[in-house]
């Protein structure tokens, strides 16, 4: 990365530590909603079918099944309206893009968890 | 109008605190020094003569270094003139970006990146003919007629055609001045800014 854009994130995004995920990793994002004045947290539950980027701009895209209709998040690694990121299974799959998971439905779009001896 | 000499670096995004999103541009500018002070009673009209970027003594001329030597500088690389600055400068004296604050609007001025030859849909955003069938062969991007017949009998004069694009002065107007880092020389500035990456950038206000 340019060390002129790496300076400018260094002054102005506050970065924060996630616990690492990847590709295939079950995830629970909740992120803030601002609405008016009021804020409250809401949380999204779905597999990550992919990173994207690098440094401050990178992004992840969760996809979850909501009532029988495929929803797909794309979220900024750097937002600050992320709260938090919570890992709740690791996924054994052997690609870093999972796009075929959107022509899958029921049985077939399951991931396999990664079991750790 | 006040203005300085930079360098575009590159682009990159940034958040607000409540979590918008912002593309902006890096640039570096300056620090500029004033080479020359134009008068009205001298030369007609009122400007100042910036000068930005080392140039290496070997590279430049004797009449380059007398230049330069008026205003005790080395001799650099890019020298432009900006009409009726709006600050008060001496020759010699450098300009810095903490002529502008946070928030300003500024025009970015550079030179876009040179396309080559381009056809009218991509040059002058020609709709193309829009079908595959009905007899249009190898057409797609075709311009269509360019006049009429007899009535005339030429092409009208300024008829957009396709040809060089790009690699000519652009002027991004009005982008917002996002950050300023007076210890780097760095100005934040919001949206795309004309050129390729370390390219030459006048900023005005």
């Amino acid at each position: 990365m340019n060390s002129a854009v790496a300076y400018i994130h260094e002054q102005l995004t506050t970065s924060k530590t996630f616990p690492r995920f990847k590709a295939g990793d079950n995830v629970t994002v909740n992120y803030k909603i601002i609405e008016g004045n009021k804020e409250r947290i809401q949380s999204f539950k779905g597999d990550v079918i992919k990173r994207q980027g690098d440094g401050h701009t990178a992004t992840f895209t969760v996809r979850k099944i909501s009532d029988g209709v495929g929803v797909e998040r794309i979220f900024p690694v750097s937002s600050p309206n992320i709260e938090s990121v919570v890992l709740n299974k690791a996924g054994k799959v052997r690609r870093a893009k999972l796009y075929f998971q959107r022509t899958r439905s029921g049985k077939s779009a399951r991931i396999k968890e990664k079991r750790v001896k | 109008m006040k203005g300085i000499i930079g360098k575009k670096i590159g682009m990159t995004s940034i958040f607000s605190p409540d979590g918008k999103q912002t593309s902006c541009t890096i640039i570096e500018a300056g620090p500029c020094t004033v080479t020359q002070v134009k008068t009205k009673d001298t030369d007609g009209y009122t400007a100042l003569q910036l000068a930005y970027g080392d140039k290496n003594d070997k590279h430049s001329s004797k009449s380059e270094k007398g230049h330069f030597a008026k205003s005790s500088s080395s001799p650099k690389r890019f020298v432009k003139e900006f009409r009726d600055f709006s600050l008060e400068k001496n020759i010699g004296e450098s300009i810095t970006v903490d002529i502008f604050a946070e928030g300003d609007k500024v025009d970015v001025v550079g030179t876009s990146k040179g396309k080559g030859f381009q056809g009218v849909v991509k040059r002058h955003g020609f709709s193309g003919v829009g079908q595959q069938s009905h007899g249009q062969h190898d057409r797609q991007r075709a311009p269509g007629s360019i006049g009429n017949s007899s009535d005339a009998s030429r092409v009208f004069k300024g008829m957009r055609m396709a040809g060089r694009m790009g690699g000519t002065r652009v002027k991004a107007r009005s982008l917002k001045v996002v950050k300023i880092f007076p210890d780097k020389n760095f100005i934040l500035v919001s949206g795309s800014v004309p050129g390729h990456n370390g390219s030459i950038v006048l900023i005005q206000k």
